[in-house]
């Protein structure tokens, strides 16, 4: 059921909403980009409507807001064993499009790859997403190649245009803050048509695992691994036991994202690692996001929101990269 | 007729006069080096209209024009005048049309900054822009420079005064995810004042310099800059005949308020106690403390200047350098 309000009216509801969840949105930090006085748009819990940065696509996308950067598994005195306690409050995700159909991949990794993660089912279970639309595409994602522009996996769907706001409500419990508001048919803006478009490779054979692009790239590549953090889908990472320095018999075990671009990704005992060529480490990127995933699940990983192309210092465009490799492959 | 002009008034108009009799040069100091592209055209027109068709593009970021014959010195003037607004020179009222009052106080400099610059920690020109109001014109010897963070591209410690930027780096654990490129960027860029400690950051806060290296690497955000911004302040450095010295280190994580202040101060310190004989009132204010003593300088610098508590104050400050002076 959709539902119009004036954005005042909205605003009161949203803070009312927020006393009751956690709401984690896309928030402008001012000046805390990399470069000086330069901002980013990364995700944080928020309480009042107007915090939430609803223009420009988040340069970090949602997803430490189910899988922490940081997540302690359990803490360890000598002869015990303590898991944290998960969430408290159920928790609002504020995300696009592209975005809900990460939630989807996600999901498959944690959830229906032979065993469910504990710690992410239970933070995914208090979970309720949020949709806000796109009226006009970003100019780097290339969702529509990607078949991830449109959605109906929302709980609720918040749109604010000038003085009005608009919501859509499919989740029963949610809709109950919104029956103050007038009928009104409200649907999503999902966009068809983006300026970045991606042909994906049809005919991938052990040749194409060859090709010089995953050299010429990785030769630009400094292993910085934002490609990765910024990414919905990357679900990877790596376990780090703390031993605490006033008693070292005392700790915690921790999970940390990971990328496969930063050194030490393969590395195991002993020092080996099995991909330090750069070349190696592109196309594996490369193939996990277009090939990898699709022969395991059916779907392509990757959902063209575009943020690897964004935030790359050594600009380069996976999409383009893809682009490339198609043509190669034909 | 005989050329009659008063070269003294000229120079302090902003004007050279040249090695060639009857010619002379046209100083344009462009404050901060930031300057409207518009101004480029006019500087050009000048220069094929009343000079040699050259400019010299100076040390200090200015515009000398060449090749001027010193009777065009009052049309040129006229001419220089939307060059002058443009560029925000800090005119007398009474000079419009006039050329510009300078003398002494040198242009303040200032590197790219973070207009352009990734490594630089605030906008230089905006500095130098805001220092020129403060103290312009002046006929006291000074120079100040702006340098956006401790690569000093501007070669601040050549000056009375070198501002540096700096940046109190803000370290989230929570996002860290034990990369090691700030690591790696502080050892190879910086001075390696990072280490990894438990898998995560230990920043050694005697070692660090605020360049913002490892806020530049950090993939995750986990460092960011500081709110606030910082300033390394170093004194007194300079070249020339007697003792080139490069500036050494005063207050380290200063403010720009108080900075600007100090600079203030010390026309009143050189005042004081310049010495009578020096030619055309130019002493280096480096050689007036060396004279007078550091402890007396300080007293006129810090005059009302009340430091943040996080400010970094070297005590006595000692220079080496060349000494041409007293050899034997
Ligand atoms: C046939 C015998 C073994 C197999 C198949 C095997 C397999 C593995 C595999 C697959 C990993 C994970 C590597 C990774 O990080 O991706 C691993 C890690 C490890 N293995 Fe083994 N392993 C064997 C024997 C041993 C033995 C005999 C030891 C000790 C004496 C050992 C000690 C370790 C350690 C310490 C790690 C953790 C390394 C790290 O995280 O860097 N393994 N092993
Ligand atoms: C010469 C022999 C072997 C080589 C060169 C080798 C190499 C590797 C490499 C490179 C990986 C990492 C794959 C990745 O990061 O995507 C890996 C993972 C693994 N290998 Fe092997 N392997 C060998 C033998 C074996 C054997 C004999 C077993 C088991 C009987 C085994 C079990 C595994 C498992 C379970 C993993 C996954 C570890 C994880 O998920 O972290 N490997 N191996
Ligand atoms: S690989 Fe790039 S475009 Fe694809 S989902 Fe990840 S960040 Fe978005
Ligand atoms: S392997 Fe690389 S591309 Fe794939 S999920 Fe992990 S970090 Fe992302
Ligand atoms: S962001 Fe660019 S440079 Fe950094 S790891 Fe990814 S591809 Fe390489
Ligand atoms: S700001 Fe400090 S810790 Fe960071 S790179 Fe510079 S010197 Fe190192
Ligand atoms: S660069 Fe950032 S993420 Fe990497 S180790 Fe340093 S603080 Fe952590």
């Amino acid at each position: 059921m959709g539902y119009k309000f004036s954005k005042e009216e909205m605003a009161s509801i949203f803070s009312k909403l927020a006393e009751d969840y956690d709401v984690f949105a896309p928030v402008v930090k001012k000046g805390d980009g990399t470069f000086s006085d330069v901002d980013v748009v990364r995700y944080d819990k928020v309480s009042s409507l107007d915090e939430i940065e609803f223009e420009k696509k988040s340069d970090y996308s949602f997803k430490e807001a189910l899988l922490p950067i940081n997540e302690t598994i359990f803490y360890f005195t000598e002869d015990e064993t303590t898991v944290p306690k998960g969430p408290a409050k159920e928790r609002l995700v504020f995300l696009r499009a592209c975005d809900l159909n990460a939630v989807k991949r996600l999901d498959q990794i944690y959830l229906k790859n032979g065993f469910e993660d504990f710690y992410y089912k239970r933070t995914r279970e208090m979970t309720k997403f949020v949709l806000m639309g796109c009226k006009e595409s970003c100019t780097s994602g290339f969702c529509v190649s990607m078949g991830t522009n449109t959605t109906d996996e929302y709980d609720l769907y918040l749109k604010l245009d000038g003085d009005n706001a608009y919501v859509e409500a499919k989740d029963e419990k949610l809709a109950e803050a919104f029956k103050s508001g007038n009928e009104e048919a409200v649907s999503p803006d999902f966009v068809s048509e983006n300026p970045t478009k991606v042909t994906l490779p049809k005919n991938i054979t052990p040749e194409t695992m060859k090709s010089e692009l995953f050299k010429e790239y990785g030769n630009r590549c400094i292993n910085c691994g934002r490609c990765n953090f910024v990414c919905p889908t990357c679900t990877c990472f790596t376990m780090q036991d703390i031993f605490y320095k006033d008693n070292e018999k005392n700790g915690e075990r921790r999970r940390v994202w990971a990328s496969c671009q930063v050194d030490g990704y393969t590395e195991i005992a002993g020092g080996h690692g099995f991909r330090s060529d750069n070349a190696d480490r592109m196309r594996f990127k490369v193939m996990h996001k277009i090939h990898d995933f699709e022969k395991r699940f059916g779907y392509h990983m990757c959902v063209g929101c575009g943020r690897c192309d964004d935030v790359c210092p050594e600009y380069i465009s996976y999409s383009n990269l893809v682009n490339r490799l198609g043509k190669e492959c034909e | 007729m005989s050329l009659d002009i008063n070269t003294k008034k000229a120079k302090k108009n902003a004007w050279r006069i040249t090695k060639e009799r009857g010619i002379g040069a046209s100083r344009i100091r462009v404050p901060g080096g930031y300057c409207d592209a518009e101004v480029l055209g006019m500087v050009q027109e000048i220069a094929q209209t009343y000079g040699n068709g050259y400019v010299h593009l100076t040390t200090r970021q200015g515009f000398e024009i060449e090749g001027i014959h010193l009777e065009d010195m009052e049309e040129v003037n006229k001419k220089l005048q939307p060059i002058i607004e443009k560029v925000g020179i800090n005119q007398n009222g009474e000079d419009k049309d006039k050329g510009y009052s300078a003398s002494g106080t040198r242009n303040v400099s200032a590197c790219i900054g973070n207009n352009v610059c990734p490594f630089a920690n605030y906008n230089t020109s905006n500095l130098a822009r805001r220092i020129d109001k403060e103290i312009f014109p002046n006929d006291l010897h000074f120079k100040v420079a702006c340098t956006g963070c401790s690569n000093d591209c501007a070669k601040v410690r050549m000056h009375d005064f070198g501002i540096i930027g700096q940046t109190m780096p803000q370290y989230d654990p929570m996002r860290c995810v034990s990369c090691n490129a700030c690591v790696k960027g502080c050892q190879s860029l910086s001075v390696g004042a990072l280490r990894l400690e438990n898998y995560k950051i230990v920043r050694d806060t005697e070692k660090c310099i605020g360049c913002g290296v490892c806020v530049t690497k950090c993939p995750t955000r986990a460092w960011t800059r500081s709110e606030k911004k910082y300033y390394k302040l170093t004194i007194m450095g300079r070249t020339g005949k007697k003792n080139p010295r490069l500036g050494k280190d005063w207050l380290i994580w200063a403010d720009e308020d108080n900075i600007v202040k100090i600079i203030k101060n010390t026309y009143a310190f050189v005042e004081e106690y310049i010495s009578p004989n020096a030619p055309a009132r130019k002493e280096h204010i480096g050689y007036i403390i060396d004279r007078v003593g550091f402890e007396k300088f300080k007293e006129y610098a810090l005059k009302d200047v009340e430091l943040m508590p996080e400010t970094i104050m070297n005590n006595t400050v000692y220079w080496d350098g060349i000494h041409f002076d007293n050899q034997h």
